[in-house]
């Protein structure tokens, strides 16, 4: 049974093809390893689906024709195809995805009962591929979050410290890769949710480039911003679910897909390659440990024959402030739909409508999605729209620019992807702007639209450890133009190669039996 | 003595568009089918949805656009403007703001200031006395209209009466209906007409403060509307008060105009560019295809028919508010070439050949030879036109009757002054009526009408009302 559990994605696909492993094994292994969640990184797994009623919308119909028809899962669940690049895998997916039936909360209570009459596009790609939905794992509330302890259904744990926080907003996609609840995980990222929690949970995280894949399907947080991207334990199966779900969608209308499609990468080498570092790292805040690990992958990279050159990005110090008011902003209009009126949460109304919306809203958002609202709210106000907004967009395009100026001259950007390693739960869950600067690093990407991997690099003691604490994981963040996610996946999987992480870190990777066990 | 105050007002239309499907998704548009069946996630705006821009839609607003003479913007964007409401499932409506697909135009003498693309709102009913949001018993929702393709025209505060706004919109009206774009029928809403009025000293070139009027769903509504509101300002203004800046709705039953301001009315709208779309950027082919289908338009057939038909404006207007009958009239014109006036035959399509139609029920309009025959017919004095009439009747039953056979079989053909015959008929109707004759002698013109109409009774109307004039006068030696 371990031996399964073993096996990246690509490895098991392979060989459920082959007919090496039964796919029903291998299934039935990974719900029983989902079920056993002690992380709180599911909100519903598929070993649930007795408990639904199989009229979900109340109306005493059944789901539209064409979806969930006889699967494994129950009657109201996408159906996987037979066969595909991913026939028989499950993947864990953030509860931010409409799933047809499965209920679907984004990690709030305001959408507590939901059942989506749709799917997410991105899932409907990954079972037209043969994949099963795994369950549906934990978030901070609408993505909102550095540390996944703003969901609305419980904080999730870090795998490898229990009392430390995964990251978020993804958390709990993460720590089911990391804490071997799932081989691969969906997540989004709109300011590093993806990149950030994978990051401190050691396993790969990709943000593709804006519009590669569909969002049509993913509840919108910050809708310029949002994209979704895989949570996997190596870059090979990185880039295998990057291939499955991108592409033009008819139903989003920002989506463009990446030409060529994705292969699957094969360099070993990063020979004539140009890694630029940021001038403005040296001046940046992070812990002393992360540095190292920074470091010593640099001198790695030039190890395997790339150019280590120093570019600039002037403007990415103003890239939070920037963040913190576009996706505000397009939050407070995102988040205004729900109102009680058509589904989810509806509390009052024997008053009248207004009663219920205020009841409704002030019952079923948390107090950093309210905080979020407000500070959008304010940013659009007639009178303010160009101090604040107008402005943020002025600076988005100037990072932007800085980006362009330095892909002029190298292939890749490089950072560390987050200032420190998994902090403690509940350290920063009063200071707002403390956890807004976990996104430092992987902001100045998601403003300017380009693709990004975090990948495990080396372990770190924590600087709130006490002596002897175990050393946690840090990531490592490579950034690329526009739709150049092909290259940056062959860079990342020659260094992921020489980096060692998984043999080095053997004996302390959860999903190895390590912390975990 | 109280200033003269002028009237200013400018009109807010939108017109639904006639597209199979909505703006944003691909529920069917529909009117008057049971509540809430033509709805989907994305008209619902359940979470996770986004629009997609409705083609279709696009190219009618160029159509539009092109047939108001507005410039077309080379990209325009969408806005989201947000506002919390039952009627909005997205609690915001995706519109245009700052750079609309439709710029500066112009229709008859009134300026366009704008026109976008937008989306219709659900139909909301508060149940309960108050009939509004705050203290109904119930609010029910329809989201069948919600999503329903919109075109916003706003005109510049040109008009500068009444019955000017309600005339225009009328041209406006049979603009678009000619453009195919839309059924803009005012009773079911598929055009809506707002007006913004207010009033200022005659002569100044400031504007006065504005109220806007709503549901008005119908030309004389808009008029009276207008008019009401007009007269309350003007009275107001008079009694030293001031206009505030309000919404008013009218009232078909009364004809009142009553306020819908209150706190749930006081927005800000909040707009920002709409991220989940793209800017439209209309290709060359578009714009092309649009320019090309583009009939010829009320205004520019009007101008044509007076420079070109020498028609006076009302009857141009008339003929081209109507393309069929304009085509039909431009058709007999072609067929009757020098045998008449192009006025001669605009009074035939719109005045006898409309009367005769209007009798008739069903008839349908005769072939084009047949009416320019009996045009020429007509004009040639071959036959008179109380004759004419006649014959007419019969072309309205029979549209491919022969206009010379009808002629000699119904014994039609106009008495001419060579044979005598007429001549006699004159002098026994003189001859007849000495009374009349006599005040005809001695001066008194309009006793003449006696022996006319004594003659054309005797001559079924086959003789020509001049030449019978002509003759008594002779035969009376005057």
């Amino acid at each position: 049974m371990a031996d399964l559990l073993d096996l990246t994605v690509a490895e098991a696909a392979a060989k459920i093809a082959a007919g090496e492993i039964s796919a029903d094994e291998y299934g039935s292994a990974w719900r029983a390893a989902a079920a056993a969640d002690e992380l709180n990184a599911y909100l519903w797994t598929a070993e649930h689906v007795d408990a639904l009623e199989p009229d979900w919308n109340g109306a005493g119909e059944s789901a539209p024709a064409g979806e969930g028809e006889a699967t494994p899962y129950g009657s109201n669940t996408p159906a996987p195809a037979d066969s595909g690049p991913l026939a028989g895998v499950p993947i864990a997916i953030k509860d931010i995805f409409t799933t047809q039936g499965i209920p679907t909360t984004a990690g709030s209570r305001i959408l507590e009962g939901y059942r989506p009459p749709y799917t997410a596009t991105a899932v409907r790609k990954l079972t037209a591929a043969g994949a099963h939905v795994l369950g549906k794992t934990n978030m901070d509330e609408f993505a909102m979050g550095s540390s996944n302890e703003n969901s609305g259904y419980g904080p999730v744990l870090n795998p490898w410290d229990r009392g430390r926080v995964p990251g978020g907003s993804s958390g709990g996609s993460a720590a089911a890769v990391a804490g071997g609840l799932a081989p691969a995980a969906l997540g989004t990222d709109t300011g590093g949710s993806i990149r950030q929690p994978a990051s401190l949970c050691g396993i790969v995280g990709l943000k593709p480039t804006y519009g590669a894949i569909s969002r049509f399907g993913m509840i919108a947080f910050a809708s310029s911003l949002d994209q979704c991207g895989p949570f996997t334990r190596d870059v090979t199966d990185a880039a295998l679910l990057l291939s499955v779900m991108q592409g033009v969608d008819p139903l989003d209308s920002t989506s463009v897909g990446i030409e060529g499609g994705i292969e699957l990468p094969s360099r070993e080498d990063l020979a004539g390659l140009r890694f630029g570092v940021p001038r403005e790292l040296g001046e940046a805040t992070l812990d002393a440990g992360v540095r190292a690990v920074f470091e010593a992958t640099v001198s790695r990279i030039e190890e395997l024959g790339g150019q280590i050159v120093e570019i600039t990005l002037p403007h990415a110090e103003h890239g939070i402030s920037a963040y913190y008011v576009l996706a505000p902003a397009e939050a407070s209009s995102n988040l205004a739909r729900f109102d009680g009126v058509r589904y989810g949460l509806r509390e009052g109304g024997d008053e009248d409508l207004i009663e219920m919306y205020e009841r409704t809203r002030s019952e079923g958002f948390g107090p950093e999605v309210k905080r979020r609202i407000m500070l959008g709210t304010y940013a659009l106000s007639s009178g303010y729209y160009d101090a604040y907004y107008g402005q943020a967009q002025k600076v988005r395009t100037r990072i932007a620019q800085d980006f362009d100026t330095a892909f002029a001259d190298v292939d890749f950007v490089i950072t560390p992807t987050s200032p420190s390693v998994a902090f403690e739960l509940g350290a920063k869950t009063d200071d707002p702007l403390a956890m807004y600067m976990n996104d430092f690093f992987t902001v100045p990407m998601s403003l300017a639209g380009i693709p990004a991997i975090a990948l495990p690099a080396g372990l770190a003691a924590p600087e709130d450890g006490g002596d002897g604490a175990p050393r946690l994981p840090v990531g490592f963040q490579i950034a690329a133009p526009a739709f150049a996610e092909q290259k940056l996946l062959e860079a990342a999987h020659a260094l992921e190669g020489a980096l060692g992480f998984e043999a080095a870190a053997s004996d302390a990777i959860p999903w190895k039996g390590g912390a975990h066990a | 003595m109280p200033e003269e105050l002028e009237a200013v007002i400018g009109l807010e239309i939108h017109v639904q568009l006639s597209t199979r499907t909505k703006m944003f998704c691909g529920c069917e548009l529909s009117f008057g089918d049971e509540p809430n069946v033509h709805t989907c996630p994305i008209c619902l705006a359940h979470p996770g949805v986004l629009p997609v821009p409705n083609e279709e839609a696009i190219r009618y607003a160029l159509k539009i656009g092109m047939a108001l003479g507005c410039e077309i913007a080379p990209r325009s964007i969408f806005h989201r403007k947000n506002y919390f409401y039952p009627d909005s499932p997205k609690a915001y409506q995706i519109s245009q703001y700052d750079i609309p697909i439709c710029g500066e135009g112009k229709l008859g003498d009134i300026r366009i200031t704008r026109a976008h693309l937008e989306e219709d709102a659900a139909k909301t009913i508060h149940v309960g006395e108050s009939g509004r949001i705050h203290g109904s018993a119930a609010s029910l929702v329809d989201f069948n209209r919600g999503g329903t393709p919109l075109v916003e025209i706003v005109t510049e505060p040109d008009l500068r009466d009444a019955a000017e706004a309600a005339e225009w919109a009328r041209l406006l009206r049979e603009t678009v209906r000619q453009l195919g774009v839309s059924d803009v029928n005012m009773e079911e809403g598929s055009l809506r007409v707002d007006a913004n009025v207010s009033v200022r000293p005659a002569g100044s070139t400031e504007l006065g403060v504005k109220t806007e009027l709503k549901n008005m769903n119908s030309f004389r509504f808009l008029q009276r509307g207008i008019e009401a509101e007009l007269e309350r300002q003007r009275e107001l203004i008079g009694a030293g008060g001031t206009v505030e800046q309000e919404t008013l709705h009218f009232d078909p039953a009364s004809g009142d105009l009553t306020s819908l301001r209150s706190k749930e009315e006081a927005h800000d709208y909040r707009y920002f560019p709409e991220p989940d779309l793209v800017a439209i950027a209309p290709t060359e082919a578009m714009l092309q295809e649009a320019r090309e289908s583009l009939p010829e338009l009320p205004a520019a057939r009007t101008a044509r028919y007076e420079a070109e038909l020498g028609l006076d404006e009302a009857q141009a207007r008339l003929l081209a508010g109507d393309p069929d009958q304009a085509t039909y009239f431009e058709a007999v014109v072609a067929a009757v070439g020098k045998g008449a006036e192009p006025r001669v035959v605009a009074n035939w399509v719109t005045g006898d050949l409309t009367a005769a139609l209007r009798a008739s029920d069903d008839a349908e309009r005769p072939a084009v030879k047949p009416l320019a025959d009996l045009i020429a017919a007509v004009a040639s004095k071959q036959v008179s036109h109380a004759g004419g009439k006649q014959v007419l009747a019969i072309l309205v039953a029979d549209g491919d009757a022969d206009v010379a056979e009808v002629i000699e079989r119904e014994g039609l053909a106009q008495m001419g002054g060579d044979d005598g015959e007429l001549a006699g008929i004159v002098a026994a109707a003189i001859d007849a009526d000495p009374a009349a004759a006599e005040q005809i002698r001695s001066g008194n013109g309009k006793a003449i009408g006696a022996i006319v109409g004594a003659v054309m009774r005797e001559t079924k109307g086959r003789a020509d009302g001049g030449e019978v004039n002509r003759l008594i006068r002779e035969q009376l030696g005057l």
